[in-house]
């Protein structure tokens, strides 16, 4: 699936911002203050979703601000949807 | 009702913790033409994940004939929310054209007639047809003041007194009560003027509506209190419907309680007033039955 640059989310507190663009395989680079504690849960929760869209090659940036996974997994969705233009509602 | 931008998932996930009787996840006025996508997906994964408990979870959509609307139907009907709120309603049509749009939604998913619709009701035209929208479908819970927009098409401003409402308010709770549905009242935007968020509570409560929608968890309590039945109120409520069952099982269907004549509106207003102490947990349940 081609890939282009997008982003979603903000910095703001619970939010995450995820940033995706052309990769080979499914590059992820994780900032977040809960990092040693859940930077692998984060990791593979972006991975899952982008993976659940038919995505295996991308590299993300995520800056995370506390997000739940219910927010991480929103975000990554949009930054997708943007990055492919294949939205996952019916037009 | 608690008003909640959709597309801030610090807000949406805390919401809950002030106990509102019903939180609105806000696609529409709250959220930028550029963010509308990434609101969608927020509020759709965050009705799937976070329990809100018994607190009513409310999705105010886009219209139906902007390129966001349908969207936003497919993503909350399918995340499950309780109550859809549609946006400047003016015409009992558009609420059906909203039915069909769930209902389609609904039998894809196998989840048929669970998605109700409140109508918020914006313009001159909306309320004018009020009743015919407060009728339009068997899935309408209620109709809603929105005073900005509403203001506005009257070629008015608002005032701290609401006098430019007052028609606009009177017929949505007249239509609500014809239509036997709730209605809420509009927001009031000045957090630093709670003497006149009060003034404005009491208002719309003597008017009869069933509550206001607000915008910030510190108007929850002036809301509470105004709307919660005093001890006083709750005592003489119980000795009304004391007396009537007692009459009741007599045979009669009307009595004197301290030299007061006791008939069917009073009853109502009696049980009324014992619905809201439970409803505001100020009397149990089981204290009632």
């Amino acid at each position: 699936m081609n890939v282009k640059n997008a982003v979603a989310g903000t910095l703001e507190s619970g939010d995450i911002m995820v940033n995706i663009g052309p990769g080979e395989g499914l590059q992820i680079e994780l900032q977040s203050s809960v990092a040693a504690q859940f930077g692998r849960q984060i990791k593979d929760l972006i991975a899952q979703t982008l993976e659940g869209l038919g995505i295996t090659d991308a590299h993300v940036e995520a800056i995370d601000k506390g997000a739940l996974d219910c927010t991480i997994r929103a975000r990554v969705t949009a930054a997708a949807v943007r990055a492919t233009g294949k939205d996952v509602w019916k037009d | 009702m608690m008003f909640v931008p959709g597309n801030n998932p610090g807000m949406m996930a805390d919401a809950h913790i002030y106990g509102p009787d019903s939180i609105m996840l806000d696609l529409e006025d709250s959220v930028t033409m550029a963010e509308k996508d990434a609101a969608r997906l927020l509020v759709y994964n965050a009705l799937k994940t976070i329990d809100y408990g018994d607190t009513e979870m409310v999705v105010r959509i886009n219209p139906l004939n902007t390129p966001y609307g349908r969207k936003d139907v497919e993503a909350v009907v399918k995340a499950g929310v309780d109550v859809i709120r549609m946006p400047k309603t003016e015409t009992a049509d558009e609420v059906r054209e909203l039915e069909a749009e769930i209902l389609k939604v609904e039998t894809e998913i196998g989840r048929v007639g669970e998605t109700r619709i409140m109508a918020a009701i914006e313009s001159a035209l909306g309320i004018v047809n009020a009743y015919e929208i407060a009728t339009a479908s068997k899935r309408m819970m209620g109709i809603a003041l929105g005073a900005e927009d509403y203001s506005a098409n009257l070629k008015t401003n608002r005032t701290p007194g609401g006098a430019e409402l007052l028609l606009a308010r009177e017929q949505i709770v007249v239509a609500a009560r014809a239509a036997g549905i709730a209605c809420f009242d509009t927001v009031y935007s000045n957090l630093d003027d709670m003497d006149t968020f009060r003034k404005e509570v009491e208002l719309i409560k003597t008017l009869g509506f069933d509550g206001k929608s607000i915008i910030n968890p510190r108007q929850i309590e002036v809301v509470n209190s105004v709307f919660t039945p005093t001890e006083k109120e709750i005592t003489k409520a119980r000795a009304v419907v004391a007396a009537i069952k007692e009459a009741q099982a007599k045979g009669s269907g009307v009595i004197s309680l301290n030299g007061k004549m006791v008939d069917r509106p009073v009853v109502l207003r009696a049980e009324r007033t014992i619905a809201l102490a439970v409803a505001a947990g100020v009397i149990d349940k089981e204290e009632v039955l």
